[in-house]
């Protein structure tokens, strides 16, 4: 393993912001963090990076364990959140700022400088001010900067955070691609899940210092780990039920669940599109209380007779007004009974 | 850190401490009724009234003139807005002694108004009064205007669009927003009066006497030390008390405020208000700034042109026992080593206090950095003589004692200066620096230098300045043979004479334009983020 985390452990004033976390990151692996803000992934970050110390546990690099070596001896990269360039300094210099570092000769940190700029779409602009940069350009600046010493992993603070969206699903792309050509590992972190979904080979969901769920983007997202991480997600179709074969009794009624689910009590989470509207007479009563245009699909909400409010997703011209009275029939693939 | 508190713990702490054991301590005896009898005796009280009073007068009358001032700098634009900014500031870093003696100039025996009127005030208080208000009137402006000028006018906008007047968005808005800015100025500029010593020993005659000028009188005439040890502690818990409050508003004014660029909230003047505003602040700092200097200047002027200039050379003036002119060498030479000293320890004291996860005693050494500015100038330099003159450390017959002396006094310029803009350094462009490879040392040089240099630059100019018109503790310590430039004008307006008061002239202009001349080189310098005073 590149990097593994033992037991990490940090707490500010008693409260732990890292709480007993263990993680292996293997080499050439894209793993993106994703959580709230305030679920301690930054705190993460700075901790491998040797800018925060451990109260408890191990960080090892390379399986060397890192408690003693200073931040500019690890050879670690870190992107901060609002980039950090150095103002006082020219794009160039910022990039030629960790190979000078690390001794590197004139001519070389030219050439390198050169290559890094181009390889992040900004030829030429090694003698522009950072001041003169846009945001995204910023953030290129900042990523040749990172690159430019070859960690051996490379660190991603929000990587894209404060980026308007297109530039940002514009970058996710590029980033990804990138990271694939260079053989990069990476270690990112982000609150946003498209932003993860799309970067990572892997997604680690933090909550209040702990690892909520790991797994692939797909597996994330296809079978979340608990009502949080549903939650956290963006689905709001989560409600306690009692599971007996292939249904669940549930505020909304008997739910179909797939075969093989978990028994007993549970958490069942139904994604919108599992939310199938039907004419007023059929399936369980609801109100429309209102729709939310999505592009893609509709968003209609709607508020049973009794039960907690459901989500529906349907197509543009199957979307009813607000204030009409429709029914709601469950389907089987779209319902997940959580763990 | 250990540095600067060896520094002020030797150099400040032990000398001051030697004073009142000298006074208080009689057959190892203390003799705490000391304090008691003196503070009792009427002519100690009235040296305490007036010292009182007259801070009071000169804050209450500097703030009248300057904050019309402040709006003008922070809020109109007008052409040479530059010039006279740097103008203004001229006063505050001259030699006490100068402005002591332009005011003699100008409203003394002989002087302008005496010529032109008959008007006479160097015996009045009012001399006095007007020198302060010449002093200080820079500290209202920049510490004020300084702020106003980056106060974001859209809050007042705000206000302006929830349904008020103009003048309840300025009273709602703006006032509360510049209210701590006010207190911390007329703080300053009541401790600098209430210190006041080369002002008031030049233009107060024998009648006016403030605590610092009684503790020189009752040390170096009288030689009364345990009055003066008593006066120095008074003294002590007024300023203790002055800097506790300064610190507590300062505290008040760095919270949460919304900043904007100085240059987009100022505009060229509007209707007839703006622009009689603006003429009355351009005639008292006509008036009441450059009138004096200019006096200062013509007096220094005999009637064949240079004849005072060239009798400074002259060795055989009696008053000396070297040439005048050589005070000007002396003093850069003093100067320069002081300002050496100063920027070295106040440059280490403010990293150390710049420093996120420093402690409450570090934080609490920054209140004590400022004392050195409050507590009477007279008492180090007499500290300094009875205090440094036995082994181990003996350093009477030492050069160094003078810039000494001076670097104490320079120091927490230097800090106020460096510690705003240490601060402001982002920790994350350091913590960037060291994840790219950067050693600590590293960091320091390629983040913090290059971002401090500037301001490092303006804290060598004040404490130069500083340094360059120090009087109460120079006066003490600086040898017959080699007298600075304030000591030599002072010495030489306390002798009669045409010649000897045109040379204290010719001399308060030569330290006038050195003064000047670093400041206007610092004003090109200035940063937006160096501290105000």
């Amino acid at each position: 393993m590149l990097l593994t985390l033992d037991a990490a452990t940090v707490r500010f004033g008693g409260r732990a912001v890292l709480d007993a976390v263990g993680l292996d990151v293997a080499e050439h692996e894209v793993v993106c963090v994703l959580g709230p803000s305030g679920s301690g992934k930054s705190t993460l970050l700075r901790a491998v990076a040797g800018l925060q110390r451990l109260d408890f546990g191990r960080v090892l690099l390379d399986g060397r364990d890192q408690s003693g070596v200073p931040a500019h001896k690890r050879g670690v990269g870190l992107m901060f959140q609002d980039h950090q360039l150095f103002p006082q300094r020219d794009v160039g210099a910022n990039v030629a700022f960790g190979p000078r570092m690390h001794g590197v000769s004139r001519g070389e940190r030219d050439a390198e400088v050169r290559r890094l700029l181009e390889l992040v779409g900004l030829p030429g602009a090694a003698r522009r001010a950072v001041a003169s940069l846009s945001g995204g350009e910023q953030q290129r600046v900042a990523l040749a900067r990172a690159l430019a010493p070859r960690p051996r992993l490379l660190m991603l603070d929000e990587p894209l955070g404060q980026l308007d969206r297109s530039l940002r699903e514009r970058l996710v792309v590029e980033l990804r691609e990138l990271f694939g050509r260079l053989g990069t590992t990476v270690l990112a972190v982000t609150h946003d899940q498209g932003e993860a979904f799309a970067l990572a080979d892997r997604v680690v969901v933090m909550r209040d210092g702990r690892i909520a769920q790991s797994g692939t983007p797909v597996e994330v997202w296809q079978r979340p780990a608990d009502a949080f991480v549903a939650r956290f997600l963006g689905f709001e179709n989560v409600v306690p039920a009692t599971v007996a074969g292939t249904a669940a009794d549930s505020p909304w009624g008997k739910l179909p669940v797939p075969d093989g689910s978990p028994q007993g009590s549970r958490t069942v989470l139904v994604r919108p599109a599992g939310v199938r509207l039907v004419p007023a007479d059929q399936g369980l009563p609801c109100t429309v209380t209102a729709r939310t245009f999505r592009g893609t699909h509709v968003a209609v909400r709607l508020q049973p007779q009794d039960g907690p409010r459901l989500e529906a997703a349907c197509a543009l011209r199957d979307a009813p007004e607000p204030g009409v009275p429709v029914g709601v029939e469950f389907d089987v693939p779209e319902i997940v009974v959580l763990d | 850190m250990a540095l600067p508190v060896a520094f002020f713990a030797l150099f400040f702490a032990w000398p001051v401490a030697a004073i009142v054991t000298r006074g208080l301590k009689v057959d190892g005896v203390w003799q705490f009724g000391r304090i008691a009898d003196v503070v009792g005796q009427p002519d100690v009280r009235h040296v305490l009234w007036f010292t009182t009073w007259q801070a009071l007068a000169s804050t209450a009358l500097t703030l009248l003139t300057a904050l019309p001032a402040a709006y003008v700098f922070a809020r109109l634009d007008f052409p040479g807005k530059q010039v006279l900014r740097a103008v203004v500031t001229v006063p505050f870093v001259l030699p006490t002694v100068v402005a002591g003696s332009a005011f003699l100039a100008l409203v003394g025996h002989h002087g302008l108004l005496d010529e032109l009127w008959g008007v006479r005030l160097d015996t009045t208080v009012w001399a006095i009064l007007l020198a302060h208000v010449f002093f200080n009137f820079a500290v209202v402006v920049r510490t004020v205007g300084g702020l106003w000028a980056q106060l974001d006018p859209r809050q007042e906008e705000a206000a302006r669009m929830l349904g008020a007047s103009p003048s309840a968005a300025w009273r709602k808005v703006t006032l509360p927003a510049l209210a701590p800015a006010v207190a911390a100025a007329a703080l300053m500029v009541f401790l600098f009066t209430f210190t006041s010593f080369g002002v008031v020993q030049i233009l107060g005659g024998p009648t006016f006497s403030t605590l610092e000028v009684e503790i020189y009188r009752q040390t170096s005439e009288v030689f009364d030390l345990s009055t003066a040890a008593v006066l120095t502690l008074v003294q002590f818990a007024a300023v203790g008390a002055i800097l506790a409050v300064h610190a507590w508003t300062v505290r008040r004014r760095e919270t949460s405020l919304r900043l904007v660029d100085a240059g987009v909230t100022a505009h060229p003047p509007r209707g007839a208000g703006q622009w009689a505003l603006l003429a009355g602040v351009l005639a008292t700092i006509a008036l009441l700034l450059v009138l004096p200097l200019a006096v200062l200047v013509r007096r220094s002027l005999d009637a064949d042109g240079f004849g005072y200039y060239r009798a400074l050379t002259d060795p055989d003036g009696g008053t000396f026992l070297v040439a005048p002119v050589h005070a000007v060498w002396t003093s850069l030479e003093y100067a320069a080593t002081a300002t050496a000293i100063a920027v070295l320890i106040g440059g280490l004291a403010a990293a150390a206090l710049a420093r996120r996860d420093a402690g409450r005693l570090v934080r609490g050494f920054d209140a004590l950095l400022m004392l050195p500015l409050g507590v009477s100038a007279v008492t180090v330099g007499f500290g300094f003589l009875i205090a440094l003159d036995e082994p181990p450390l003996d350093l009477r017959q030492s050069w160094i004692l003078v810039p000494l002396a001076q670097a104490l006094v320079g120091a927490p310029f230097v800090v106020r200066t460096m510690l705003p803009v240490l601060r402001a350094v982002d920790v994350r462009l350091r913590e960037a620096a060291a994840v790219l490879g950067a050693s600590p040392w590293r960091v320091w040089r390629e983040v913090d230098l290059p971002l401090v240099r500037r301001a490092l630059l303006v804290a060598a100019g004040f404490a130069f300045a500083v340094s360059l018109g120090e009087f109460g503790a120079t006066v003490f310590i600086a040898r017959p043979d080699n007298p600075t430039l304030p000591v030599a004008v002072a010495r030489l307006l306390s002798r009669p004479g045409d010649l000897n008061y045109g040379q204290a002239m010719a001399l308060s202009t030569i330290l006038m334009v050195v003064c000047a001349a670093a400041l206007l080189i610092l004003e090109r310098l200035r940063t937006d983020r160096t501290g105000e005073f």
